[in-house]
């Protein structure tokens, strides 16, 4: 059995169905890109594994476990962890305090959440930020404290959402840094990234989906030379 | 320890205070001031920290009050017991209320809010049989002079302040900003945000009910429309808060301070400045103004809250390094 599994996921908004019948793997210790253009599905399918909302139809397996339709908190205590494509900074609160507040999912006092909250920005590179109002983060180091403040609740599987869109070239190569030690710390990654470079480079396997369907998977090479997802990303004329 | 300097020495002067001052009149306000410290950080512990606007916090200390007097009354049980009960049977109030509302987000509490305390106050007032409708409940006050009821206020004031202090500065406290700033954000780290709603509207509503409580002993009498009154409490409470600095821990207590103050001085005309006016000068215009004053407090506070939402959005304390750059003209960087 598979670490993680979704199986015929299905999500239908009214009328549109934004995933249709999407089934992948994911082993453990794997980086497994997500992949697809805008509007795929991508984001709808990370925020039914999170459980911001249940899917339609479908089954969300992680360790043995049916979690489809539970609650964010409980899936998030179970070790799966998530970043938001708009990032959702806690503003008015201090670099430090964001992780501290992630922290208190795994302990209960005052001491222990800052002692791991101060190294889990020291792995994350946010050290010399802590005391800075999370809203006066510039758009990298907002991307880099979703990624903080998902790993200060001890995920096993993490989820992350284009983390780095929007990065100048120097912060990617920083990005990629932190993703790759992320997964040698022994985390699960499920990644979605439309940044071609990002996603070839550190994905082991990817999957692409078009319109909430599955068109291809495997690895990045044989994904990158596959039909459907190039007549997908540029039309059927490039094809 | 520089932290704690400032709380320290209100404590002591607070403390002292009344071996020193011995007009009823101005125990009394000081009563109310530490009342109001009371009702306004329960509010800001629900509002200021946890982002959930109650506009019928009447209704928690009007249950408080209701408690206290009705055990009184028809079990003859000493009020003071029905200080300790006013706390819970607001706590038992706010639990279903907030199990209702919670779920939900956006305005949907604060408004369910305005209806409960205008709903409690209607059932007490039909409720004749059990409540004394109209008629109110009259107690006789335990003591004849003041001074042990502004201990007890004190002391109820210190020890609601400090609890809201120690929990802010823990588990739940985070829990409850992090759900102020943002609920989906919140949710994903592994916050159950419509718990720690509750939660946060039980410390509020638990406190607030033991305000209640304290008054009803204090003051002997309460009617519905006294103890459930929106603008006397549920917007008074949300004024003492702005004023003083919403999720600020001093800030209520401040506002408190200020809108007790301002209450008092429009209430009096100016402590009977235009009264006195009139006399010595003869002018009737004096006379009139004084008139005027009495009816204008309302509209006092409206202006005092236009002042504060404009120059000190944060409030009195949340807004302090500003008001010591502008006003004082004191500037740390020299």
């Amino acid at each position: 059995m598979a670490h993680f599994r979704v199986e015929k996921l299905v999500k239908k908004f009214g009328g549109l169905t934004a995933v249709n019948d999407v089934t992948f793997d994911v082993e453990k210790g794997e980086i497994f890109g997500l992949i697809g253009p805008n509007g795929s599905g991508k984001t709808t399918t990370f925020n039914m594994i999170s459980g911001v909302y249940p899917p339609t139809s479908g089954k969300v397996i992680y360790r043995d476990r049916e979690i489809q339709g539970m609650k964010s908190h409980r899936i998030c205590h179970l070790g799966v962890g998530r970043t938001f494509q708009v990032v959702k900074p806690l503003g008015r609160m201090t670099v430090l305090d964001n992780v501290i507040a992630a922290a208190f999912s795994r302990v209960n006092t005052m001491t222990e959440a800052r002692g791991a909250a101060l190294r889990t920005l020291e792995f994350c590179g946010l050290s010399p930020v802590r005391e800075v109002l999370a809203k006066s983060l510039p758009i990298a180091g907002r991307k880099r404290l979703e990624i903080a403040r998902a790993m200060a609740t001890r995920p096993e599987l993490l989820l992350l959402d284009e983390t780095a869109a929007g990065l100048n070239p120097t912060e990617l190569v920083e990005a990629i840094e932190l993703i790759r030690k992320i997964r040698e710390n022994g985390t699960t990654i499920i990644i979605i990234e439309h940044i071609m470079h990002v996603i070839m480079t550190i994905s082991d396997r990817i999957h692409a989906i078009n319109f909430g369907q599955t068109i291809a998977e495997g690895t990045p090479m044989e994904v990158a030379a596959n039909q459907a997802v190039i007549e997908a990303y540029l039309g059927t004329d490039y094809a | 320890m520089k932290k704690y300097l400032y709380p320290l020495i209100l404590l002591a002067f607070l403390a002292l205070l009344p071996l020193v001052v011995e007009s009823n009149y101005f125990l009394h306000l000081m009563i109310l001031f530490l009342l109001w410290v009371v009702i306004g950080s329960s509010w800001n512990i629900l509002a200021g920290y946890t982002g959930q606007v109650s506009f019928g916090h009447a209704a928690f200390f009007g249950v408080g009050a209701y408690t206290a007097g009705l055990l009184f009354q028809h079990l003859q049980i000493s009020p003071w017991w029905g200080m300790a009960l006013g706390g819970v049977v607001a706590f038992l109030i706010g639990l279903p209320f907030g199990a209702i509302c919670f779920p939900l987000r956006g305005a949907y509490f604060a408004l369910a809010s305005l209806a409960l305390g205008e709903g409690i106050r209607h059932i007490t007032t039909i409720a004749e049989g059990f409540t004394g409708g109209m008629m109110g409940i009259m107690i006789m006050p335990t003591f004849t002079s003041k001074v042990p009821y502004y201990y007890i206020a004190l002391g109820l004031a210190i020890f609601s302040v400090a609890s809201i202090q120690a929990i802010i500065n823990s588990k739940p406290g985070y829990y409850f900003v992090s759900i102020r700033e943002d609920q989906d954000a919140a949710a994903s780290l592994g916050i159950n945000t419509t718990l720690y709603k509750n939660v946060s509207l039980a410390i509020s509503a638990f406190w607030t009910g033991m305000a209640g409580a304290l008054y009803m002993n204090y003051m002997g009498f309460i009617d519905p429309h006294v103890v459930f009154s929106l603008h006397d409490y549920s917007v008074m409470a949300i004024l003492v808060a702005i004023v003083g600095g919403v999720g600020t821990i001093y800030g209520p207590t401040v506002g408190a301070f200020i809108m007790v103050a301002f209450q008092e001085i429009f209430r009096t005309g100016f402590f009977g400045l235009f009264e006195y006016l009139g006399k010595a000068t003869g002018s009737s215009i004096f006379t009139t103004l004084s008139g005027a004053i009495h009816q204008a407090h309302v509209l006092g506070f409206g202006i005092l809250v236009i002042v504060v939402i404009l120059y000190l959005p944060n409030g009195v304390v949340g807004d302090w390094e500003k008001i010591k750059r502008n006003v004082f003209r004191i500037n740390p960087a020299g």
